[in-house]
C-alpha cells in the first residue's frame, strides 16, 4: 500500500463562537478567537490517499486529478472566504453551529473529498490534515 | 467524530551518542561524529499528536492551553537547554532521537488523560525524524 499526499494552501477568516452560550462564556473559552470581527490564517491542507500503483502508469492516482478535486471540492468554497459567514457547514442553524476549529475543518474537508476519491475507484482517502499555523494542525481519518 | 490535534514545540539540547557496551573503536564506527567526546547539540522539534472525540460545544479535541502546560512542565522544562546524557532517563540508555521520542512519549502518556496521546514525533534536524506510538 502506498500513501500519497498532495498539499494545497488556502486563506480564510473565522471566529469561534457557540451561539448557545453567553458572550462571557464564549470569550472565556475561546479567548481572542471569539472576537466577532474575525481573524484569518494561511491554512495548509494535506490530502493523503492510499492505494497500489497502477502497473502501467506507476501512479496510485493522477496527481493533477487529485489537485483538481481539492480545488473543486474544497478550495473554491473555502479560499478567501469567511468560514462562519460563507461556508454552509459552519452556518448557524437553529441556534447551533459547527465551530470552524481546525478539528472541524479537517472533518469537513474529509466529507467534501471522500465521495470524489471513492467514486474514482483508484484509491481510498486515508487522511486529511489541516495546518492552521506551522505549529498547529488537526487530522481526520474517517473514524466515527 | 474522532480527530487528532497536533502541536509543535522546540527544544535545544546537547547529547553524545556513546555506549559503554562497545569499545571506543566500535563506538566511533557505530556513531561516527555523534560520538565526539564533548557532544553536540540540536534544535529538536517535538510534535505531539493527541486524539479524541471532537467536543460538539467547542469544536475542539483538547484545550490547547492545557496541552501546552503539560508539555512544558513534563518535557520542555526537563530537556530544553540541557545535556540529555545527564538526564536520569538516559543514564543507561543512549540519547538517540529514537530513545528521546520514546522518553517524551512515556512522560506525556503518564501526564495526559488516559487514551489521549496518539503519537510523538521528534525531528532532530530538518532531514530526520522519529516517531513513537503506543504498541
Amino acid at each position: 500500500m502506498i500513501y500519497m499526499t498532495r498539499r494545497a494552501t488556502f486563506s480564510a477568516s473565522h471566529y469561534y463562537w457557540n451561539p448557545a452560550w453567553t458572550a462571557e462564556k464564549n470569550e472565556q473559552v475561546f479567548g481572542r478567537c471569539a472576537n466577532r470581527n474575525g481573524h484569518g490564517h494561511n491554512y495548509t491542507l494535506e490530502v493523503t490517499v492510499a492505494g497500489e500503483p497502477d502497473p502501467v502508469t506507476g501512479f496510485v492516482v493522477n496527481l493533477t486529478w487529485l489537485k483538481d478535486i481539492i480545488e473543486r471540492d474544497v478550495l473554491v468554497a473555502w479560499d478567501h472566504r469567511h468560514l462562519n459567514l460563507e461556508v454552509p457547514e459552519f452556518a448557524v442553524k437553529e441556534s447551533a453551529a459547527i465551530i470552524p476549529t481546525t478539528e472541524n475543518l479537517a472533518i469537513a474537508a474529509w466529507k467534501r473529498l471522500e465521495p470524489s476519491v471513492t467514486a474514482a475507484g483508484r484509491a481510498r482517502l486515508s487522511r486529511v490534515r489541516i495546518y492552521e499555523t506551522p505549529e498547529i494542525f488537526a487530522e481526520y481519518r474517517g473514524e466515527p | 467524530m474522532r480527530a487528532c490535534f497536533g502541536r509543535r514545540y522546540t527544544i535545544s539540547a546537547s547529547h553524545r551518542l556513546h555506549t559503554d557496551a562497545l569499545t571506543a573503536e566500535e563506538n566511533r564506527a557505530t556513531y561516527g561524529k555523534c560520538n565526539n567526546p564533548h557532544g553536540h547539540g540540536h534544535n529538536y522539534v517535538v510534535e505531539v499528536v493527541v486524539a479524541g472525540a471532537v467536543n460538539p460545544e467547542t469544536g475542539m479535541v483538547v484545550n490547547m492551553v492545557a496541552l501546552d502546560e503539560v508539555v512544558r512542565g513534563r518535557v520542555i522544562e526537563r530537556f530544553d537547554h540541557a545535556n540529555l546524557n545527564l538526564d536520569p532517563l538516559f543514564v543507561n540508555r543512549v540519547p538517540t532521537t529514537e530513545n528521546l521520542s520514546r522518553a517524551v512519549y512515556v512522560l506525556l502518556k503518564d501526564a495526559l488523560p488516559a487514551g489521549e496521546l496518539e503519537r510523538v514525533r521528534v525531528e532532530e534536524t530538518e532531514n530526520n525524524f522519529f516517531e513513537c506510538e503506543d504498541e
